[in-house]
């Protein structure tokens, strides 16, 4: 049988540092209490959790006092509203300091806290709370209005929206912040076992609908660990993850690990401005600095000299996640910073770092690195129903032991696609790698057909399914095109219905729609007209040939190929 | 240029980068990012646009000043020669 080894009967021989969570415990541990309450009970309490930079200049602390008080009452907000343990709360705006104190209550609540990126389109999102039976909605007046209220009745599960900012709160929704300022402060953190579910996070699949990975509040603990010992953040150190919460990092790495290990944490609602950024680093002695390739060669592409104004000087680590940092990135961040960016790997499934170039190790530029103490790696290659490891220096699709805290439990309601995803007594990440003969692991693309740009990735599925809407599009077929900033972006290749005719006006409409319906993270930078496009007996699109088509690559197996691209 | 040139040449790039935008509705203080929804790489492909419409090169610390058509006419007027 090459399904019985998942993840519960697999091994789990490293603690990862899991007995300095269970002191004193009764067999329970709640991330909301960990990352909170751990602190004040300790005596930290004026410390500062977060240093919140508004995009208009604005400047707010709030120390670990201030987020146990705010995620008491939020977790006060949603028992007065009838709420249970269990129940989902999704969470969809920028990065505001409410955010921090709903992901946290709802943690403390026992509930499960599922963030979603605001920048989506209405379509994404209103997929991801249907598939997630979300409960309640945390958001802002101005996305309700453009992105939720024409659906919303058509949720059933949803019993509860909750408006953030000051302002007109739409009709049928509550004002988070005067409910708020009269719930009660007092809220303990319900005593959730180890495995009760946490935290959901959207990831895309290459058909269907994208899935929930479904992780547990042991995960916490595999937070700490890798926080601790991927990333160097220390009790009191200043640490910046520019991640968005709505997107794995920004809450493993950008919520609960920097927390848990009691760091002052800066979270800056504006998006990536070169200068803003430096002096973000300068001003606030910034020490450890998590961010992403495409952020990364922006910074590249302004040049060194643009640094020159800045003090780097209290940077003592940096690290890099999203896509494969590209050598020439590493060694110019030493240059400019004095640090060279650590590049590391991990997924939405298995929550936390596996593989990363780790403090005061030797940084190969180009590559992730080497797996955390704990974490057993390998490149496999499918034989025959079973996996064969692959020896060094051989590309194969990269492959890990199961069993470490924070992976995922579950894809929500696909029990059947979860399964496909252990073989062997591996988990397979989907993404192709190789090892060298000193134990580096390299990156070298996907095994399917997902799309990674700017550090997210996109199933073409949720693309094409959106473009097929548009009246005058009759197929899609989406693939990721190598760009140097994003490391990819998202090209559609589109055939037309009778009575439309190809012309620059109707790429923009398509791509107008697309925008509207996924948001601009998602839609695709390029859309090109064909007559037909290759596809297989069966009718299926074959994206791997447009994709070895537009790179000048082999064509490969083209024996099930029954209508070309015209 | 004239001013006038500038405003309409911007907002043909930007609806060219973000088509699903309506010139029309744009308004002279309209943040790109903050109301009208661009994300970072549409930025970018605006910015490339700009360059190759109207010859001005615009490094990455200026792009906060093409952030509105204001900023945008005000500060592509200055540079282009």
């Amino acid at each position: 049988m090459s399904h019985d080894n998942n993840a519960e009967t697999a091994i789990r021989d490293a603690s990862f540092g899991a007995e300095e969570f269970f002191q004193e415990r009764d067999g329970s541990i709640n991330i909301g209490r960990e990352a909170v309450d751990r602190h004040v009970e300790d005596g930290h309490s004026e410390q500062v959790a977060l240093l919140w930079l508004g995009k208009d200049g604005a400047r707010r602390e709030l120390t670990y006092g201030d987020l146990k008080d705010l995620s008491s009452r939020f977790g006060s907000v949603l028992h007065d509203n009838g709420l249970k343990q269990g129940d989902s709360v999704f969470v969809l705006m920028g990065r505001v300091p409410e955010l921090y104190a709903c992901a946290l209550g709802t943690l403390r609540a026992g509930m499960v806290f599922t963030p979603l990126f605001s920048a989506f389109g209405p379509e994404p999102i209103r997929t991801r709370m249907e598939i997630g039976d979300a409960n309640v909605l945390v958001t802002t007046a101005s996305i309700y209005k453009r992105k939720v209220a024409a659906w919303r009745d058509q949720i059933p599960s949803l019993k509860l929206v909750l408006i953030v900012g000051d302002g007109d709160v739409p009709e049928g929704c509550v004002a988070l912040g005067p409910a708020l300022d009269t719930a009660s402060p007092d809220f303990d953190p319900v005593k959730t076992k180890p495995e009760d579910p946490a935290l959901i996070h959207f990831t895309s699949g290459t058909t269907g609908k994208p899935k929930g990975a479904v992780h547990v509040h042991n995960a916490v603990i595999y937070h700490a660990y890798s926080g601790k010992h991927a990333l160097d953040l220390q009790p009191g150190s200043i640490y910046w993850c520019t991640a968005d919460p709505g997107w794995v990092t920004g809450t493993s790495y950008g919520i609960i690990a920097p927390l848990v290990n009691r760091v002052t944490m800066i979270v800056d609602e504006a998006e990536f401005d070169l200068d803003r950024w430096y002096g973000t680093i300068q001003r606030e002695k910034v020490e450890v600095w998590y961010s992403a390739p495409t952020a990364i060669r922006m910074m590249m592409r302004a040049g060194a000299e643009a640094t020159e104004p800045y003090d780097f000087s209290s940077l003592r680590f940096l690290a890099s996640v999203g896509e494969p940092l590209n050598p020439e990135a590493v060694v110019w961040s030493e240059k400019v910073f004095g640090q060279p960016f650590h590049d590391n790997w991990w997924q939405t499934e298995t929550g936390g770092i596996m593989i990363a170039n780790r403090p005061g190790m030797t940084v190969k530029p180009g590559s992730m690195g080497k797996p955390m103490p704990g974490i057993n790696a390998g490149i496999v290659e499918r034989e025959d129903g079973t996996l064969k490891e692959l020896p060094d220096n051989e590309i194969g699709e990269l492959a890990l032991r199961p069993g470490w805290p924070s992976m995922m439990r579950a894809y929500l309601h696909e029990d059947a696609r979860y399964q496909k995803c252990f073989v062997d007594g591996w988990y397979l990440s989907g993404d192709l790698a190789m090892r060298d003969a000193d134990g580096y692991f390299w990156f070298v693309g996907r095994a399917d057909d997902l799309i990674k740009t700017s550090g997210h990735l996109i199933g073409p599925f949720e693309v094409e399914s959106a473009l097929i809407e548009h009246e005058a599009v009759a197929e899609a077929g989406v693939i990721g095109i190598p760009d140097e900033t994003a490391g990819e972006i998202v090209k559609a290749y589109v055939t037309l219905n009778p009575d439309y005719n190809a012309s620059d006006e109707l790429e923009r409409a398509v791509r107008g729609h697309a925008r509207k319906k996924l948001g601009p993270a998602v839609a695709p930078r390029e859309i090109v007209f064909r007559k037909t496009l290759p596809k297989t007996r069966s009718g299926k699109i074959m994206r791997r040939l447009l994709k070895a088509r537009e790179l000048g690559l082999p064509e490969g197996d083209i024996s099930t190929l029954e209508t070309d691209e015209t | 240029m004239t001013e006038e040139e500038i405003r309409t040449a911007y907002l043909e790039e930007l609806s060219r980068v973000a088509p699903d935008i309506d010139p029309e509705t744009v308004g002279d203080d309209d943040h790109i990012q903050d109301d009208l929804e661009l994300d970072s790489m549409d930025v970018l492909n605006l910015v490339t646009a700009l360059h190759e419409r109207t010859g001005v090169d615009i490094p990455e610390k200026d792009y906060p000043q093409i952030a509105t058509v204001a900023l945008a006419v005000g500060y592509l007027k200055a540079k282009i020669k």
